[in-house]
């Protein structure tokens, strides 16, 4: 059974259509990325499956479960997955370690003890074992996009979403996020990526849609869309993103 | 790095920049004395200054006056270190109620919106004169007469509808993502307003709060209006029989005294926040 359906989803903000006919299966284990220009949608994509816009029309089945309805439980659902922003938003009033425990001490009932013995082996996980007591303020831009990952893992998602995590970030910082990021595929967690790391996608992905305008104008394996692209449009943003 | 020793160049550059302080430390020092030494001699040789001494700055009077009077202030100390927490909460409560969403607590939001409406309009004094005055003369039985504790009231419900303010302010002024951030980890409502969006409200405006109580603390004056045996009045209460000003003088310095501290320390909150903005890293 698939994990995450999406069908026929619509959302507009007033009289601009931002998403239309957005169709998307995702599998248990799947690394789906969702490629394309800036304002094509998918970061409003992310949102509106994490509850955090409402779609004007269409359906969202999650492990089951139509979210789209109204009177779902949003907390329920939104604990079952794991957002990163491309801001990162980490709470800068709290340490590392209080930002990794919150959720899972006073969402997730976890004993405080069980929740930081978690929250090290997370740091451990994204290289930042030592950074329990820092303040993301004195972290570099790179450090705090992996706590902020360590933060959305910290709940034990079936499902993560990342928007643009990488795209606040410098060349060099880039690739050590991208490193957590596919050690995480490797491990089978399921993810959707908005993304502008096309190698990335290349490689990890399971499946890759490509926006435009706001609809998924195709999508299907990476070697498919990076090799043999049927649109016109893919093509010439695969030229101007893609180095020869 | 150990053998740096700085070079010519860099000595010459430290007697330059000790030179010029040591000029702007004389500039000042000159600008001072002549500024305040033209305004003393303009007040002492004005016609009237013999007259103005004997009856605002007469040694004897002070002294004479001086144990009515700090009996007075200790009063308006007491006044302002009860009402302050009570502001405190009462400001906190009404403005996380309106921030509230829930369709039950409707009634509540309306409740706080008129209680600022109502509170931050109406001029304090007068606050302070329909409260004193008016509820003893209900003759309710369990209510206190107190003068001193309906001028407290006065002042907490009208300083409380400011604060509310001032802390919606706070709670307005954190970033949406945050509470973004907050509820995609499953935080409810409630628990993102209590460990995300409070804290740093809290934070963002102790300096206006400090302000706001630097201006209570004078504002405990109002209460000798109805005739709570405060500073002013006592310092008013001798001035009427001595036919003297001092007592006036003696009251305001006490009452600079009281704040200075206080405005002082909102001044350096106020410079760390800033360095801290300019020291890059935070947001």
């Amino acid at each position: 059974m698939s994990l995450l359906e999406l069908s026929d989803i619509r959302k507009s903000y007033g009289d601009r259509v931002v998403l239309r006919d957005i169709d998307l299966v995702v599998d248990p284990h799947d690394v789906v990325c969702l490629i394309g220009a800036s304002g094509s949608g998918k970061s409003t994509m992310l949102r509106c499956i994490n509850l955090l816009e409402s779609v004007d029309d269409g359906q969202i089945i999650f492990d089951g479960d139509d979210i789209t309805d109204p009177r779902v439980d949003v907390q329920a659902v939104r604990r079952r997955m794991g957002m990163v922003f491309q801001a990162y938003n980490l709470f800068p009033h709290m340490t590392v370690l209080r930002n990794l425990t919150l959720a899972p001490i006073k969402v997730h009932g976890v004993s405080e003890d069980e929740a930081v013995e978690q929250a090290r082996a997370l740091l451990a996980q994204v290289g930042l074992t030592g950074f329990e007591d820092a303040h993301p303020d004195r972290m570099s831009g790179g450090q705090q996009q992996r706590v902020a990952l360590a933060r959305a893992l910290a709940a034990r998602p079936a499902l993560l979403l990342l928007d643009e995590v990488t795209s606040a970030l410098d060349p060099e910082l880039v690739g050590e996020m991208l490193a957590v990021l596919r050690d995480l595929a490797v491990e089978g967690t399921t993810m959707i990526l908005a993304t502008h790391e096309m190698a990335f996608a290349r490689d990890v992905a399971s499946k890759v849609c490509f926006l435009d305008d706001g609809s998924i104008l195709e999508s299907g394996p990476p070697q498919r869309i990076f090799e043999a692209p049927t649109q016109e449009r893919t093509r010439q943003f695969l030229k101007r993103v893609l180095p020869d | 790095m150990s053998s740096w020793s700085p070079s010519v160049r860099e000595l010459e550059r430290r007697r330059l920049r000790r030179t010029a302080a040591t000029r702007r430390l004389l500039l000042a020092s000159a600008a001072t004395v002549a500024f305040f030494g033209v305004i003393t001699w303009l007040v002492a040789s004005s016609p009237g200054w013999p007259v103005v001494r004997d009856s605002f700055f007469n040694l004897d009077e002070a002294r004479q006056a001086w144990p009515s009077i700090i009996k007075g202030f200790g009063l308006n100390v007491v006044m302002f270190l009860i009402a302050e927490p009570l502001i405190l909460i009462v400001g906190a409560a009404v403005a996380i109620v309106r921030g509230t969403k829930s369709p039950a607590l409707f009634p509540l939001r309306v409740v706080a919106v008129g209680y600022t409406d109502l509170f931050r309009g109406v001029p304090t004094i007068l606050l302070v004169f329909l409260l004193a005055l008016g509820v003893p003369a209900l003759n309710l039985t369990g209510l206190p007469i107190s003068l001193f504790f309906w001028a407290t009231v006065a002042l907490v419900l009208s300083y409380g509808a400011y604060v509310a303010e001032v802390f919606r302010a706070g709670i307005e002024s954190v970033h949406p993502s945050q509470i973004a951030s907050a509820r995609a980890l499953g935080l409810s409502e409630g628990q993102t307003m209590r460990h995300v969006v409070l804290p740093q409200a809290v934070r963002r405006v102790v300096p206006p709060l400090l302000n706001d109580f630097v201006s209570l603390q004078k504002d405990t004056a109002l209460a000798g209006a109805v005739g709570v045996f405060e500073g002013l009045f006592a310092a008013r209460d001798y001035g009427n029989y001595h036919f003297n000003f001092t007592p006036y003088v003696v009251t305001a310095v006490l009452f600079i005294a009281l704040t200075i501290p206080l405005a002082r320390f909102t001044d350096w909150l106020g410079r760390r926040a800033r360095q801290r903005m300019f020291a890059g890293g935070g947001r």
